[in-house]
């Protein structure tokens, strides 16, 4: 573990204690289920994010992405009697099109990220909202689905399954990122893309590969969302997600600049994310001020690695 | 009468760390004359320039404005002082229009406490000052309109506008074509007969002839001489940019050259569209490709290596023509480029010393798209111990070593493979002497290992010192090569200059 992920558990620990103190309901066996849950939901499209921001790039489409993935695998499912498993398989790949989309307009055409992405959350959102007429969506009394709902909103042992995938994702995003080839030439092409080119790697690629497996987690976010809420609504629907996607990466030590970050991180930054929303809840801070919490934890964690590295310069120096 | 000069610099030292670049240069003008300064790369003239804009402050020595002498200029003295720059590359703001360049900064306002330009104000000042220049264009023309040349009347106009009484021009015909030049060269005759004092840098000679009433040229970093107008040549002026022993750097080839290599065809980039290259570097020697600053060379190593196409022309490797789109297509065929921006292009600072090393050949270190540190961990120990890389381990940042270490590490990464043509670009620029030596042995040791070395340089000492055979670069093209034989200072400057087509 680095330093800044040891940081951000303590972190982590700290926030838990302290709430926990306040009121012990927050240690109880539902509450951390609930949150678990909510961890789950939010981490596999954060690492996502992550894996974007390491490029150097942004992807602020993936709220909008669930939006519209959502309604067309609830029309998929309860209106065109597509078999589950298929549904699934096409909101997937649903996912890495417009990943690909993304990445190939951030590469080929030269396109900056925050552009390209800003507008896909623009066109996502409206598509969808055009799709169904802006009514929400919902199963209605679709049969069949019942494995399915198990697989997205179930338990095993008793831990929500979305947290089971969160953890499988994030072992494989580990060794993808951490280990092998691929995960090297991220971090080359967001540290130093010309030296990276220079070095014979297909810069272009690589950053494309990034978007694409993005937008793969989103598609499989949006299967999980959608089992959370059981309906669609058009414009609401996933809105804010990317933002606490990035928020998740930048915490969990994900430089915007790119060519840093880790998935521990990233999760990590997830978890205290999802303790914070829970704790403006469980004591009784007005829940308007949740985004407030949020932002003001942000910008201090912000603060105070800016400061340590400042001094961490000093001291070498 | 020197209390009348309007400029003279007397004694100015400036050193840093491990290079001296000005000794004790004196120099001084008067108003209305026009002084060439000439010298090579690298002789002090950048350093010199920088004093007098007050960007650079001497370690001692005394500059004297009209006889009022002080230790130092700050760039608003220099300013006050009426000295204004023309520089090499133009420093512009290309998305506003030639009168907010010229008036930067200095803009006529309006309305009081709202301080807002008065646009109408600023073109009015600018007008005549364009139409004194002679100028094709109007105050409110975009910069991003113009062509270089008339980016750099913007900038004389900019130096009028402040009653500049001493405009420097730092290598101001380097972009220009001949009629550009010639229009050019009028101009400062004509700012001259109204006392304006110019200094004017520049590499080419013939132009210094025809425009210069006196010549001062540098050598590392001291005046090595002055010629008054009637002593302006060219065999004059060459004599003293060199004059230099050079300490023998040369190490024979331990083997005769072989037949293939790198071979280049009338390679055309896009440095100079309109000239093409050829040249052969073999293996077993080490080619220098000498040649002044912006000659096209280090077009042509990005051309070669697949970082910009080449606009035409052939590359042949080992007797066969090659097509190669990018790094990827040159790093596949064994032929590696240790770049001359070694911090930009060569080397992800933030990663270690391993990494750097394994980066181009990481498929040799990992099984089924795993890496193993292992093996990875290993050549770069590997290679930190064989080049002596000064770091306690393979394992820090490539951005905490010095320049020579950093540049033994770009070297690591090609020597890890099996290169058949490796091409240096300044290979030793910003490296201490001592790691300068283990760089040219390991030059030296790739040529013996039948290995094609094409050396850029633009350090005579290094290109005459180190290379076999020297080809010269000029304008995009290869103006001669020169045998080991034929080597010297004068041969070398004489074909960077052009002399082939030179007046």
């Amino acid at each position: 573990m680095s330093k800044k992920e040891i940081g951000l558990l303590v972190l982590v620990l700290v926030v838990g204690a302290v709430t926990g103190f306040l009121n012990p309901l927050f240690l109880s066996r539902v509450n951390l289920l609930n949150m678990a849950n909510l961890i789950g939901l939010f981490g596999v499209f954060s690492i996502g994010q992550g894996l974007v921001i390491i490029t150097g790039g942004i992807d602020l489409s993936v709220g909008s992405m669930f939006a519209l993935l959502g309604v067309v695998f609830i029309d998929l499912l309860a209106n065109h009697g597509v078999a589950w498993p298929l549904a699934l398989l096409l909101v997937l790949f649903g996912g890495l099109l417009l990943g690909s989309i993304h990445g190939l307009l951030v590469t080929r055409a030269g396109l900056q990220p925050f552009v390209v992405t800003l507008c896909g959350l623009l066109i996502y959102r409206g598509a969808a909202r055009y799709y169904t007429g802006d009514a929400t969506m919902g199963f209605g009394y679709t049969d069949g689905l019942d494995t399915l709902t198990w697989l997205a909103s179930g338990r095993s042992y008793g831990v929500p399954n979305s947290f089971i995938a969160l953890v499988i994702i994030a072992v494989i995003m580990g060794i993808v990122l951490h280990r092998s080839v691929f995960g090297r030439y991220l971090f080359a092409v967001g540290r130093n893309e010309e030296a990276a080119r220079y070095a014979g790697i297909r810069t272009g690629l690589v950053v494309a590969g990034a978007y694409i497996l993005a937008g793969g987690l989103a598609g499989l976010s949006t299967v999980l969302l959608v089992f959370y809420t059981n309906s669609v609504s058009p414009s609401s629907f996933g809105s804010f997600y990317e933002l606490y996607a990035i928020a998740a990466a930048v915490l969990g030590g994900c430089s915007l600049r790119g060519g840093d970050g880790s998935i521990l991180g990233i999760v990590l930054g997830t978890v205290l994310l999802q303790i914070l929303q829970n704790l403006v809840n469980i004591l009784g801070i007005p829940s308007s001020l949740n985004f407030a919490v949020m932002g003001g934890v942000i910008l201090l964690g912000a603060f105070a690695d800016q400061q340590l590295a400042q001094r961490s310069r000093i001291k070498r120096a | 009468m020197a209390d009348g000069r309007l400029l003279a610099l007397e004694g100015i030292e400036k050193g840093y760390p491990g290079v001296r670049a000005l000794q004790g240069v004196s120099l001084h003008l008067d108003r209305g004359e026009v002084l060439g300064l000439i010298g090579e790369n690298g002789a002090g003239k950048s350093t010199l320039m920088r004093v007098l804009g007050g960007v650079v402050r001497p370690d001692a020595g005394v500059i004297r404005i009209d006889g009022v002498a002080r230790p130092s200029l700050t760039v608003a003295a220099a300013q006050a002082a009426g000295i204004a720059f023309v520089h090499q590359e133009l420093s512009m703001f290309d998305n506003m229009d030639v009168a907010a360049n010229v008036l930067i900064g200095r803009e006529r306002l309006q309305g009081g406490p709202l301080r807002l330009v008065d646009r109408a104000a600023c073109r009015a000042l600018t007008a005549p000052l364009l139409e004194r220049l002679g100028a094709d264009f109007g105050p409110s023309t975009p910069v991003a309109a113009l062509s270089i040349a008339q980016r750099q009347l913007v900038e004389i106009a900019r130096a009028l506008s402040v009653n500049a009484r001493i405009i420097i021009m730092d290598e101001p015909t380097s972009s220009l074509t001949l009629a550009e030049t010639e229009r050019l060269l009028a101009i400062v005759e004509s700012l001259r007969q109204d006392g304006v004092a110019i200094i004017f840098i520049t590499h080419r000679l013939g132009e210094v002839k025809s425009c210069a009433d006196r010549v001062v040229c540098l050598r590392d970093g001291e005046v090595a001489g002055e010629l008054a107008r009637e002593e302006i040549e060219r065999p004059a002026m060459i004599r003293l940019m060199i004059g230099r022993d050079l300490s023998s750097l040369y190490t024979p080839p331990a083997r005769a050259p072989g037949a293939g290599g790198l071979e280049l065809r009338d390679l055309v980039t896009s440095a100079f569209p309109d000239r093409a290259a050829s040249l052969h570097a073999r293996p077993g020697e080490i080619l220098g490709l000498a040649g002044l600053i912006g000659a096209g060379r280090t077009s042509l190593a990005r051309a070669v290596f697949g970082i910009e196409p080449a606009l035409s022309g052939a590359i042949l490797l080992d007797g066969g023509a090659v097509r190669i789109a990018s790094p990827r297509d040159a790093i596949a065929r064994g032929l590696y480029l240790v770049p001359e921006d070694r911090k930009q292009s060569g080397l992800v600072l933030g990663m270690s010393i391993t990494q750097n090393v394994t980066l181009p050949a990481l498929w040799q270190h990992s099984r089924s798209f795993l890496i193993s540190s292992g093996s990875e961990a290993r050549a770069g120990e590997a290679q930190r111990k064989a080049l002596r890389i000064k770091a306690p381990a393979a394992s820090v940042a490539a951005g905490t070593l010095s320049g020579g270490n950093q540049q033994k590490v770009v070297l690591g990464r090609w020597l890890a493979l099996s290169p058949r043509v490796m091409l240096f670009d300044e290979p030793t620029r910003g490296v201490d002497v001592g790691a300068k030596g283990e760089i040219y042995g390991l030059m030296r040791g790739l040529a013996d290992r039948g290995v094609a070395v094409l050396m850029i340089s633009s350090d005579m000492e290094e290109v005459l010192g180190v290379s076999d055979r020297i080809a010269v670069m000029h304008e995009g093209r290869v103006e001669g090569v020169l045998e080991r034989a034929q080597f010297s200072e004068a041969a070398v400057i004489d074909l960077a200059v052009g002399a082939r087509i030179a007046a």
